[in-house]
């Protein structure tokens, strides 16, 4: 569903960032799309939220925006969370833009993690809010030895997480910001998207925006990018399966949500996308709450 | 061989003020087993660690040379090139395991970590090669999977020679590789060594203060003081006919030498 | 023929520092030649250098003056003037030494010991091992001790270890250092038919033998050195 275009709140810039700030940020996000894959540090900005909320993401959708961008935001895959609602909020204050819950309709996408179901189309934008950008942070914590592994493509020790991984569990246990090599050339975080996400990110016809607001990295997958996810030969990345359908719409191919319905215990699977859900049913959901 | 594997020219090293080495120069052949002795504050260490790529040295040259290709300045080439020789052409093993393991992976993952920095992405072969390299330094396979620090002193610096050599190194840098080992543990480490050194025709260079370590598994021997080297030679030479003052001292001083 | 070792003019002095830098000269312009095949045993009092003549050869001391020409296979080396590798490499193909001290790796067991001498010099390991329990059979050492490592056998048994480690890679060159010291009279015979074994082989000798029956089983020649010769 949508709104129309209201007119921005008298005292902000357009879509709340100063036209300076939105410069510096779009030289950096310049920069990511021509280095896919790699961050490239950007002087981040006090927003109206705390960090880990967004703020890297609505940076970068603000310096996008123009006046006849169409705005969706998602929060694990449904429009009508706190997050989302008051994101969408902010930008239809302060740029007027049209925003709308239909991933088909939308030409800006902001996501907390997850990929719409609906594959994207060649023109849109989907923009990524990522906590912490460095995918070797927790096994490197050193941001000057990092950036060396980065530059010498050394990212052995990656992959002795993962050997960990396996010796552990007999798996690659990671089910979320499962790490990707991009054009073949740098280790990046996807966002803690689930695994079952990151097909969607090899060779996408959008481009793939990603900002880390408190860490102040951008980096960027542009469109038709090889995007490929680690593993090993004889342990393949795989997609995480569901034995059940969505029970709202009978979706077999989307990523389930379970909720708990009672005290009880009982609970059912639905579609974590709510757009794809609802347009699998057909059915018109009510306005969402603004 | 008409050259050697390692050449070292008037090597230096200072922090601020003070000297560490001062004029060191040495040939390195496949094969051998040269040892650095020498006491505390000698140098030995520093030097090591210069060799080894660690530590930049304030003057001199380090030059390795891989594959009977050309001599290549240690210190001078790229970041990477650098980095790619220190975890395939050689190894350090540290004095304290800590330094020259991850405490966070397991034994099978250190072992392995080489292997794939060089590409491999085989887990199946990545584990067989790391239970091999295992048993090899007697260390029992079936502890692949368990943390080093659940590992005796002694074993972390066999998992640290094993982490180094799955890359089948030319050289192999050893730290008083002894020190804080019981005396038992000790003799089992020596013997390991020496099998390694004839086994798999390694250059190494033993940096220690027990001339007792020296005498039983180095060819050769450099006696360091203050930075300097004073002696050199053959070991048994060194050890039964030392010439410099400070050799004979040494050598005097030590029970066993 | 050549000689197998040629001495020319070797000069050993020790400076010892420790003693307010006492030199102490114990060879003085020496010269001598053993023949291919010959065994030659050193002679004289205490202090007269018998065991540095060995040493020198060995290259374990290192003359002042003069040349040390030792000829293995083809080539010459002069031991007074090689390289550490060059040396080590003669030691492996030409020299075997038995000498008066038993120092070795702890906890090695006794035939191991033994057979790495053998490796050393090129035999495979399964020869080697053959070899050492041949040996350590003819220097009568039981065979509960030959998985023990030597610390803890008697004087005698670590004696003969010594010997078996020096003869076991069936080198060209022999050097002996008292080879029968501590040993009983059946060990000595053993000892010394290894020797003329050795000798049989077309192995060249040179040591010192304390004991005169063992010098006149094995010695074609005795050299006497007296204070004339040393300093």
């Amino acid at each position: 569903m949508s709104t129309h275009a209201r007119l921005p709140a008298q005292s902000f810039n357009f879509a709340y960032l100063d036209e300076q700030t939105k410069k510096m940020i779009r030289r950096a996000i310049l920069k990511a799309v021509a280095i896919p894959g790699h961050q490239v540090p950007f002087a981040s900005r006090e927003m109206p939220l705390p960090y880990g909320w967004g703020t890297g993401g609505i940076q970068v959708t603000a310096a996008i925006l123009g006046t006849d961008d169409v705005l969706k935001v998602i929060d694990q895959g449904a429009d009508d969370t706190t997050n989302a609602v008051n994101i969408r909020r902010l930008f239809a204050k302060t740029a007027g833009v049209r925003t709308t819950t239909h991933t088909a309709e939308a030409t800006v996408i902001q996501t907390r993690h997850r990929i719409p179901e609906l594959p994207l189309k060649d023109g849109q934008i989907l923009v990524f809010q990522v906590p912490i950008p460095e995918p070797l942070r927790w096994l490197e914590p050193k941001e000057s030895e990092t950036l060396k592994l980065h530059a010498l493509e050394d990212y052995g020790l990656m992959h002795v997480h993962l050997y960990e991984d396996i010796a552990t569990h007999g798996r690659i246990a990671r089910s979320y910001d499962y790490p990707i090599l991009v054009h073949d050339r740098y280790l990046s975080s996807p966002s803690p998207i689930p695994k079952f996400d990151n097909p969607k990110l090899d060779r996408s016809p959008a481009l793939l925006l990603f900002g880390a607001g408190r860490e102040k990295r951008i980096y960027a997958i542009p469109p038709y990018t090889r995007v490929k996810s680690l593993d090993f030969d004889d342990h393949p990345f795989s997609v995480q399966r569901w034995d059940r359908a969505c029970a709202l719409c009978g979706a077999r191919d989307s990523f389930l949500d379970e909720v708990l319905i009672d005290d009880r215990g009982n609970r059912m699977f639905v579609c974590s996308d709510s757009d794809y859900c609802e347009g699998r049913r057909g059915t018109a959901a009510p306005e969402a709450a603004e | 061989m008409t050259e050697p594997l390692l050449r070292v020219r008037g090597l230096d090293k200072s922090f601020g003020r003070v000297t560490a080495c001062r004029a060191v120069s040495l040939d390195l052949w496949p094969g051998e087993v040269l040892g650095i002795v020498g006491e505390s504050g000698s140098g030995k260490t520093t030097l090591l660690r210069c060799l080894a790529g660690e530590l930049e040295p304030t003057a001199g040259s380090v030059e390795f040379r891989a594959a009977e290709g050309p001599f290549e300045d240690v210190h001078r080439m790229g970041e990477a090139r650098r980095r790619y020789l220190m975890r395939t052409q050689w190894g350090i093993v540290h004095q304290n395991p800590r330094d020259g393991l991850r405490m966070r992976v397991s034994a099978g993952g250190n072992v392995g970590e080489r292997l794939m920095a060089a590409g491999e992405r085989h887990y199946g072969r990545i584990r067989a090669e790391a239970v091999s390299w295992l048993d090899r330094v007697e260390l029992d396979p079936g502890r692949i999977d368990e943390l080093p620090a659940l590992f005796s002193g002694g074993m972390q610096q066999r998992l640290q020679i094993a982490r180094i050599l799955v890359s089948r190194p030319r050289i192999v840098y050893l730290d008083e590789p002894t020190g804080g080992l019981d005396v038992s543990i000790q003799a089992r480490l020596l013997d390991l060594l020496r099998r390694l050194v004839r086994d798999l025709a390694l250059a190494v260079v033993i940096v220690t203060h027990d001339l007792g370590v020296a005498r039983l598994l180095t060819d050769r021997l450099m006696v360091m003081r203050r930075g300097e080297v004073v002696e050199e030679g053959l070991t048994d030479q060194v050890l039964d006919d030392p010439r410099h003052a400070y050799s004979q001292l040494l050598v005097s001083s030590v029970i066993g030498a | 023929m050549a000689a197998a070792i040629e001495i020319e003019s070797l000069d050993k002095s020790f400076t010892l520092h420790l003693r307010g830098g006492t030199e102490l000269k114990v060879l003085s312009g020496l010269s001598l030649a053993v023949e291919r095949g010959e065994c030659l045993a050193l002679q004289g009092p205490s202090g007269t250098g018998k065991s540095t003549i060995l040493r020198c050869i060995y290259g374990n001391y290192r003359p002042d003056r003069g040349h040390v020409r030792v000829r293995g296979g083809g080539d010459t080396v002069d031991v007074a003037f090689a390289e550490p590798r060059e040396i080590l490499a003669l030691r492996r193909s030409t020299l075997g030494y038995v000498s008066q001290f038993l120092r070795v790796v702890p906890r090695v067991p006794a035939i191991d010991l033994v057979m790495e001498r053998a490796q050393e010099s090129g035999v495979e390991p399964d020869m080697a091992r053959a070899r050492a329990a041949a040996i350590l059979e003819r220097l009568h050492i039981p065979h509960a001790l030959w998985s023990l490592p030597p610390a803890t056998f008697s004087g005698g048994e670590q004696q003969r270890i010594n010997v078996a480690r020096g003869l076991v890679a069936e080198q060209p060159i022999l050097l002996l250092d008292e080879p029968t010291a501590s040993l009983d009279s059946d060990n000595r015979a053993a000892v010394v038919d290894l020797v003329r074994e050795a000798k049989a082989r077309g192995a060249t000798v040179v040591g010192v033998f304390h004991d005169r029956e063992v010098r006149d089983a094995v010695a074609d020649r005795v050299l006497v050195l007296d204070k004339a010769e040393a300093a």
